[in-house]
Parts: structure tokens; sequence; C-alpha cells
């Protein structure tokens, strides 16, 4: 195995510090004591944070936000293990444009997404709605929960299963006994992907979203586009801290280079 | 659970799917389409649901169009560019790192594609500011007189733009750099090849799949990105995301919104079918 030579080494910290830059001038800003936003700051100060507590309109969104994708990716993930388990497990006509179905929002950019579930949800009366915004998102993180669950299922061994069924096991009990518990990972992992990128969906729901069903980084989006505040630094720090606890997870779960391979 | 027992199992197993896709994916998308042809009335803000061309004339004869759109894919290719640039060496060097570093490094690399965009961009809106961190930086270093801001340029927008997207071209870079035989680069080594003519021969044409799956990512998803260039470049650089936020909340006229999300659907996908045709055909060999 050779090593990195100094050329590398240089070029890989510029890299990496251009990567943690903006990170870590959202966090410099969010512990500024001062009532503006300069940088470098001086001084450390919580202030920002006790602030955020005044705006129950974030903290409303943030509610909102949480409750949107644990729905969505719950109806996601068991919409896409039979799915899942089709694909995986037959050869039939017709197989390989169904996966192209079920993996078609990827190719459609959000904003196309956007306007066309605003054009529907207002013609069949679900605009505005929890409702409306959850299918929405069901749609646009059903993508990713097919993708885990299917890796787990093609990578599974059949033989426990296939012993099950000889000694007289019903498919049924096949499935709940021994199928499910061996993709569980796949499953978990799946849910925490779709739920952190329904979490983080900003280009579609903004179309979406109505006031009553605004989400976290839409009104981090609509608070950005009026001022740049240290207050919203302060809730972007949070969010970081949050989405890194949830990251450690899914590299423990899955291994976090398997499950981003296909993001995108 | 015998293979193939029935025919239609498969069917029945992805029915709940399949049937969620068309009512909620087939018929917003069939809606959005039929909405593109319709008429927008100026004098009662209702739409006229009569067939014609007229939104996509406007959009496509249009000058003012034509920059919005020019930018937009312009910016597309300069970040993929860029994305190339510095994301297959980082995936390289990476993947020549020993553990821990490596996997720290990678998590530290693609983890930001699970941090929300707009915690990214607020990041670069505090670093471009007058008042922000570069600004202050250049001046220290004397290499500025006064206070400079890349917010509202094409510059902050493509370097913002680079930081969100080059994540993803690591990734693909380095899902396919784990499919090299390192035997291969050190038969070539011993044999007198030099470390350029390794690179050049032997790295290069193995991880070009994953460059270009890279691309094609990064492209697709700067022609469409919206929040950074709505905050990055505000209503100085309007991008085609943007431009059809506006007409859809701001001027109201859905119709042409919809025309021009229809248009940017369409531009995107025969530019990425286009790039994969060109690519099959000439590295028909490297795939499988």
């Amino acid at each position: 195995m050779r090593r990195n030579g100094l050329v590398s080494l240089v070029f890989h910290t510029l890299f990496i510090a251009f990567i943690l830059a903006p990170l870590l001038a959202v966090i410099a800003v969010s512990f500024t004591g001062k009532g503006y936003l300069s940088l470098p700051t001086d001084g450390l100060s919580l202030r920002w944070f006790r602030t955020i507590l005044d705006y129950p309109g974030f903290i409303d969104a943030f509610w909102m936000s949480l409750y949107l994708g644990t729905a969505a990716s719950t109806i996601a993930v068991s919409v896409a293990v039979p799915a899942a388990i089709a694909i995986g497990r037959y050869e039939f006509t017709g197989r390989e444009a169904v996966t192209a179905v079920f993996l078609s929002p990827l190719m459609i950019p959000s904003v196309v997404l956007g306007v066309s579930f605003l054009r529907f949800f207002n013609q069949i009366g679900l605009s505005g709605t929890f409702i409306g915004i959850t299918l929405a998102h069901v749609i646009m993180v059903m993508p990713y929960a097919i993708r885990l669950v299917l890796a787990s299922v093609t990578g599974m061994p059949r033989d426990a299963e296939q012993a099950a069924a000889t000694l007289g096991a019903s498919n049924w009990t096949v499935f709940r006994r021994i199928t499910l518990p061996l993709i569980l990972p796949g499953i978990a992992g799946g849910w925490l992907l779709a739920f952190i990128t329904s979490f983080d969906e900003v280009t579609m729901s903004i179309f979406v979203a109505s006031p009553e069903t605004m989400t976290l980084p839409v009104r981090m989006y609509h608070h950005i586009a009026q001022t740049i505040d240290p207050l919203i630094a302060a809730i972007s720090t949070l969010l970081m801290v949050g989405t890194v606890a949830l990251l450690v997870l899914l590299d423990r779960l899955y291994g976090l280079d398997r499950v981003l391979v296909g993001k995108g | 659970m015998a293979d193939g027992s029935r025919d239609n199992a498969p069917w029945f197993l992805s029915a709940p799917g399949l049937a969620l896709f068309a009512a909620l994916l087939g018929a917003p998308l069939v809606l959005t389409v039929m909405l593109s042809f319709y008429q927008f009335d100026y004098s009662t803000g209702g739409i006229q649901p009569a067939f014609s061309f007229t939104n996509y004339l406007d959009v496509l004869s249009d000058s003012y169009f034509h920059k919005i759109f020019g930018r937009t894919f312009g910016v597309a290719l300069l970040v993929t560019v860029v994305c190339i640039l510095i994301g297959v060496p980082e995936a390289y060097v990476l993947n020549r790192m020993r553990n821990p570093w490596k996997s720290i490094f990678l998590l530290i690399v693609i983890g930001p594609l699970l941090i929300s965009v707009i915690v990214r961009t607020l990041g670069w809106a505090l670093l471009f500011g007058s008042q922000g961190g570069i600004s202050t930086a250049l001046q220290w270093l004397g290499l500025a007189d006064g206070p400079v801001s890349l917010m509202f340029t094409m510059t902050g927008m493509t370097i913002a733009l680079v930081h969100v997207l080059v994540p993803f071209m690591v990734l693909a870079v380095w899902a396919s750099l784990q499919r090299l035989d390192p035997q291969v680069e050190d038969a070539a080594l011993s044999l007198g090849a030099s470390q350029m003519t390794v690179l050049r021969r032997i790295v290069l044409p193995q991880v070009m799949p994953g460059i270009l799956s890279g691309s094609m990512i990064v492209f697709s998803l700067t022609a469409s990105a919206f929040a950074t260039p709505s905050i990055i470049g505000g209503r100085r650089m309007k991008v085609v995301a943007t431009t059809a936020y506006d007409e859809y909340l701001s001027t109201l006229n859905w119709p042409l919104g919809a025309a021009i999300a229809i248009v940017l659907l369409v531009a995107t996908a025969v530019i990425i079918m286009s790039y994969n045709r060109l690519i099959e055909r000439r590295y028909a060999r490297v795939f499988e």
C-alpha cells in the first residue's frame, strides 16, 4: 500500500477545509453575544439559543417536520418492503419498468415535483393539508426506501427460508419469522435515510407547504430570504448536531458510504 | 415463497406502490403538462382551459428566458467541471488513506449530504457577505482594500453549489475505486511506469464510469437547484427553478410556471440521455 505524497495531503487538507468552512462559520456565528452578524466573533454566548424559544414559529415547524418525516418514511417503507421483495425475488416481464417507476422521483427535478403536487392538491382539495404534504413526501423518499430494502432482500441468504418452508411453515410465518428479521437492517437504514431526506427537503415542500404545514427548512428559507441573523445560525447549529447524531447511527447501522452511494 | 410459483405474485406485491405512484406522481405530472398548455388571464388572474402553445412560445422565444436557461445550464456545466477537478483527486487520496483516517475523512466529506442544504447555504452566505469571513480575511491579508461581497455573484453561487454537490462526485468515484485492483497499479509501477503514467493509463480509465455517473448526478441536480441559487444568487442571478417559483407564487401565472418547469425537465432529460448514450458507446467495455 503506497502512502499519499505531500502534494496529495496538502490538497486533501484544503479540500477538508473547504467542506468544513461554511459549517464552522454557522457554528461560530451562533455563539455570538452580539445582536448582529460578524465574522470572526469574539466571546461565547448562548443568547441566541435562548432566543429560539421566543419564536414559536420555528418550534412548531420543527415538530411539523418531525411528524411529517415519521409519517412519510413509515408509509414509504411499508410500501417498499413488498415491492422490493417482488423486484428482488421474482423474474417477471416489466420488472425493470417497475423498478424505474419507483426510482423515478430521483430523475425528476424537485421543482417539477413541487409545481405538480401544488396543482394536483389544488384540484383534489388537499392543498395546504398535512395529508397532502405527507403524500408528496412519500413519493419523494420512496427511492431511498426501495434501494436500501432491495439491497438487503437481494443480499440475504435463502436457506433458512427454504428450511422453514420444508418444515411446514406457512408463507406468512416464513416472512414474519425469517425474512423480516433478516432484512431488518435494510428496513431500518431505508427508514432513517427516508426520514432525513424528508426532514431536509426544501425545494418541493416550498410549493406545497401552507402556513399551517410549514416545515422547518421551509420556514428557515423564508427567514433567510428576509434576513440573515445569529438566530438562524443558532437553529442551524442545533439542526447540525441532530443530523450528526443520526448520521453516526446510520453509519453504525448500515455503513454510510453504502447508504449514500445511491443518494442523488 | 417459491419463486415464480404464481405469475401474478410480484404484481400483487408491488401493487400498493404502483397504485400510489400512479395516483400521486402520474396524475400530478399529467395535470401539470395540461396546465402548461392553458392560458393565464391577467385581468382576472384566472386560468383559461384553452389549449395553446403560447406559454412554450414565450419561454422558447423570449430573450429573458434564454438568459435564465443559459445561466442555469452554464452554471451546471461549470459546477460539474469543478466537481470533477477537485472531487476525483480527493476520492483517490481518500482511497489511499489508512483506517481510521479513511473512515473519518470519508464521513466528513460525504456526511454533509445529509445536512440540510439550507444550513450549508447559510454558511456560505455568512462567509460571503461584506462583513463575512472571506471579506475580513482578504482585507487582513492586504488582498483587498475594502469590504468584498460574493453575495449575488456568479462566483459565489458556483462556490456554494460546488460545496453542496461535490460529495456526490467523491462518492461516485469512491465506489468505482473500490473495484480497482491495487495489484494492477503495483504491477505497472514495478514494470517501470511513472506515477503519472499509472494514474493516466491504469487508474483513470477504470474510474471513468464513476466520474461519468457522478457528473450526471451533479449536472442534473445543479440544473434544478433552488435554495442555493435563491439565497446566494438572489434576484440578480435568477435560474430556472427560482423563475418557476416566482411565476407560481408571486406572479401567480401557473401555466407559464408549468411550461418553464416542463422545459427544464425535458432539457435536463435530453442532455442526460444524450450524455449517457455517448458514454455507453465510448465505454461499452468498462460497464460490466
